[in-house]
């Protein structure tokens, strides 16, 4: 009798101790992943780096300009899309739970989700290069848009859900309008919820290069026309790392640090501003 | 003042009805954009599927210089990567969801983990595709010629290993939030029999969260399949297909997003083109039923 | 007539297809506190929410007869205009979380965007304040969050911020049921003083209270208005059968 427990006791011990050791070991290739490209690529980023074009094949030096003010260009256009478009949504989806309307816009979310990035670009290359008759950032902006926006909709959508309904009740009883009542009051209230989603939408977005393939397309040079082809981080990465050249494959390493810090730094603030308010996303 | 109100009052009304009506405009937006998607893949996949039929998902040759299409290669990748990370994954997966969702729930340590699990969904996948082509392919290089098989490096086994860490999480966070489900009562009641840890988790938390588990498993099916820049990167873009099992699973290949990502600038003529948008129809088809099941049973679960 | 300031005749309310007010009519008085009560389904908070037209915002409410402030039909009244003049104060004390206690009190100010100067402004909050018996207590700390005060605090700063709209009545609905009773008998003690002002109307499932503070008292029961009189002669000597059993507490 005595033994059997003892042979119980063990297996439940050693059955924790591959759950620990699976659990644990997981994140050391992530470890790994980070360490190598922060030993990579911070000994390419200097001043120099931040502020030249890539350099051509054979020249030493050169940086990744173009790229970081193309990511930034078309995030910056991406977020003013995807936000307005979102929230509002968001909006709806919270305030008309139940409704027909609701049921389906939610479920074109949940496709939204799931439908992979490289198809979203395919949909708007036809929707714009196509028509516009060249790649432009404004193109890739309209993509990553697409892809903003599930997470910035379930973000406020949540957020909303976890007001009391007595905000909106006291506002309406002092004769505040509907608009008003969403807007300076439960959109405020809501508001740390609704800005780590918008967060967290970009850090997702700015590392996202399949659907920039055929939208944004890449741009070895420094551009702010937002009809015509822009280099962003990701793309750069994908295009150097590819090449056979080893400067080439040093500018990479430089971007992907950057790129890589950006969506840490994202990530952080979003953990920070959620911990603060309190809101589970 | 009196008037000041009324005259106020009349002028909000206009802008509630306004405000109402883009609301729901917004929500529209997102029906459009989802069937504007749909419909844009079909109708240019109609040279494709017109010129090629019903045939060309298990032709065998993708020869676009000799007008030859047929996506069997393609379909092969993607379940061979998929489905070989999604083995790889489960029991990382599933330790992860147990530990953070039964061993320990709260806590700096618990926290640590969760954070950096979520960290791994986090990192741009072209990041994972570039350093696994510097870093992981010499790697499975060497040990590739020491096994016998022609040392590519690049391929399915390197696309699938990256991969496999790559969806992780979200099975993991699915796992962990169902877990910390389980009612208390439930497991008292198996705790107040006798039972050690192990057996309340074999016999009352895994049978009590299966069908969520499984869910969570299907979502992280429906990131490998999409999944494109790491797997592009890795996979070596080979359209040939391989002769032996061994070859197939270590040799290079293609999947389906990765053929789109590398020939979709190329495609020179319609129906080359219109083949590529097909397996993009046929991408979208997939991922969109494996998610909506994913999340049905999910909210199910979260009814109950 | 003339002092009649609500009156209902053959109102009726509804969810959906439940029928939750069934022709009630009556009429209120200027300048007096009238509780409503009865036991809980029994349609007197729906009742109170159509006065102020809060009861169609729920989705499939739906209301016939007519209600009418003064000469105006209510229900042909432009809402946002009709609350503006019926204020409403609410069962738990529901302060806005981002406004301070100052921006709470001219709330149906700054969010219906009604401009004013800045002195006409300090002098409202403070003349509200004072009439709902806070301004002592707070007048340091105006422009801390509203959040940061007691519940019978906070509910008091909810009837300042329905004062502030100089409204010709205030609804109540149960405002005391979420407080204690030290908070409880502050709040009872402004219904004397507010009823100065403006005519007060309380739902309360608390018969007690309403004996305590009101000069007339409604009975509801399964929609029905049952009987409508003086507190005194209602607690005394109730007419209808089922009056007297709510009240020797047959039936809650």
């Amino acid at each position: 009798m005595d033994a059997r427990i003892g042979i119980r006791n063990t297996k439940s011990v050693l059955f924790k101790s591959v759950i620990i050791f699976l659990a644990f070991v997981i994140t050391i290739p992530l470890i790994i992943v980070l360490l190598y490209i922060i030993k990579q690529g911070v000994m390419q980023v200097n001043w120099h780096f931040l502020t030249n074009i890539p350099a051509p094949v054979g020249e030493a030096g050169g940086g990744i300009s173009n790229a970081l003010l193309g990511s930034f260009i078309i995030v910056v256009m991406s977020s003013i899309i995807a936000i307005p478009v979102g929230v509002l949504a968001g909006i709806y989806l919270s305030e008309n739970a139940g409704t027909r309307l609701a049921y389906y816009s939610g479920l074109c979310v949940d496709i939204l989700q799931g439908v992979p990035s490289i198809v979203v670009g395919i949909a708007v290359y036809f929707w714009v290069v196509k028509p516009l008759g060249t790649f432009s950032a404004v193109s890739g902006s309209i993509a990553l848009s697409i892809m903003m926006l599930p997470i910035v909709i379930r973000s406020t959508e949540q957020t909303l859900l976890l007001l009391p309904d007595t905000l909106k009740e006291a506002a309406l009883s002092l004769g505040v309008p509907y608009h008003r009542v969403i807007l300076k009051v439960i959109v405020p209230c809501g508001f740390a919820g609704i800005l780590s989603g918008i967060m967290l939408s970009v850090a997702r977005i700015i590392g996202e290069t399949a659907p920039l393939l055929f939208t944004a397309f890449g741009n070895p040079y420094l551009s702010t026309a937002i009809t015509k082809p822009m280099e962003t981080l990701p793309h750069l990465i994908y295009t150097y790392a590819t090449s056979p050249y080893d400067d080439w494959h040093n500018l990479a390493w430089g971007a992907s640090f950057i790129l890589l810090m950006f969506v840490l730094l994202l990530n952080i603030f979003t953990k920070l501003i959620t911990r603060k308010w309190n809101i589970q996303l | 003042m009196k008037n000041k109100r009324l005259d106020l009052s009349y002028s909000q009304m206009k802008w509630e009805t306004i405000f109402k009506r883009i609301l729901v405009i917004m929500s529209v937006v997102l029906l459009v954009i989802v069937i504007g998607i749909l419909i844009t893949l079909i109708m240019e996949s109609m040279p494709s599927i017109k010129s090629l039929g019903i045939e060309y998902l298990w032709g065998k040759v993708w020869d676009p210089v000799n007008n030859v299409y047929g996506a069997y290669p393609f379909l092969m990748g993607t379940l061979l990567t998929s489905f070989t990370a999604l083995i790889i994954s489960i029991p990382f997966s599933y330790a992860i969801s147990i530990y953070l969702g039964e061993y320990n729930t709260t806590g700096w340590l618990s926290n640590l983990l969760k954070n950096t699990i979520e960290l791994i969904a986090a990192v741009p996948s072209i990041i994972y595709g570039f350093w696994g082509l510097f870093v992981l392919v010499p790697i499975v290089r060497t040990i590739e010629s020491k096994i016998g098989v022609a040392p590519y490096g690049v391929g399915i086994f390197a696309s699938s290993l990256v991969l496999a860490v790559m969806i992780i999480p979200y099975a993991a966070s699915m796992g962990t939030s169902l877990i910390r489900m389980v009612p208390s009562p439930l497991k008292e009641g198996a705790y107040a029999l006798g039972a050690t840890r192990f057996e309340v988790i074999r016999s009352v938390i895994l049978p009590f969260t299966r069908s969520g588990l499984f869910a969570g498993i299907l979502l992280s099916l429906g990131r490998a399949l999409g999944e494109t820049m790491a797997v592009t990167l890795l996979i070596g873009n080979t359209s040939a297909i391989a002769h032996t099992i061994k070859d197939a699973f270590f040799g290079p290949g293609n999947t389906m997003a990765s053929v789109i990502a590398n020939e979709f600038t190329e495609a020179d003529h319609t129906v080359y083109l219109s083949a590529l948008i097909e397996l993009g129809l046929v991408l979208f088809f997939v991922t969109v039923i494996i998610n909506l099941i994913g999340k049905r049973i999910i909210s199910k679960y979260t009814n109950k | 007539m003339e002092h009649t300031v609500v009156s209902a005749s053959k109102f009726n309310a509804w969810f959906g297809d439940n029928h939750a007010v069934k022709d009630v009519s009556i009429s209120i008085e200027k300048n007096q506190v009238i509780a409503v009560m009865g036991p809980s389904g029994c349609g007197k908070t729906t009742f109170l929410r159509c006065i102020n037209r809060m009861h169609e915002l729920i989705p499939g409410a739906t209301t016939k007869g007519s209600l009418k402030l003064y000469a105006d039909d209510i229900y042909t009244m432009n809402p946002i205009y009709v609350r503006y003049k019926i204020g409403m104060v609410f069962q738990r004390p529901n302060p806005f979380p981002n406004l301070s206690i100052y921006d709470n009190v001219v709330a149906g100010y700054k969010l219906n965007g009604l401009k004013m100067a800045k002195a006409d402004m300090d002098h409202i909050v403070e003349k509200s304040l004072t009439s709902a018996a806070l301004w002592n207590e707070v007048k340091d700390s105006l422009h801390k969050k509203g959040t940061f005060l007691s519940g019978g605090q906070q509910q008091r700063l909810c009837i300042a911020r329905a004062i502030a709209m100089e409204p010709e009545v205030i609804l109540f609905d149960e405002p005391t049921s979420a407080l204690d009773p030290i908070s409880t008998s502050s709040v009872e003690q402004l219904f004397h003083e507010l009823k100065e002002k403006y005519t007060l109307i309380i739902v309360t499932h608390n018969m007690q209270q309403a004996a305590r503070v009101s000069d007339k008292t409604a009975f509801f029961y399964v929609g029905e208005l049952v009987e409508f009189d003086d507190t005194k002669t209602m607690f005394t000597a109730p007419t209808d059968v089922r009056t007297q059993n709510y009240i020797t507490g047959r039936f809650s």
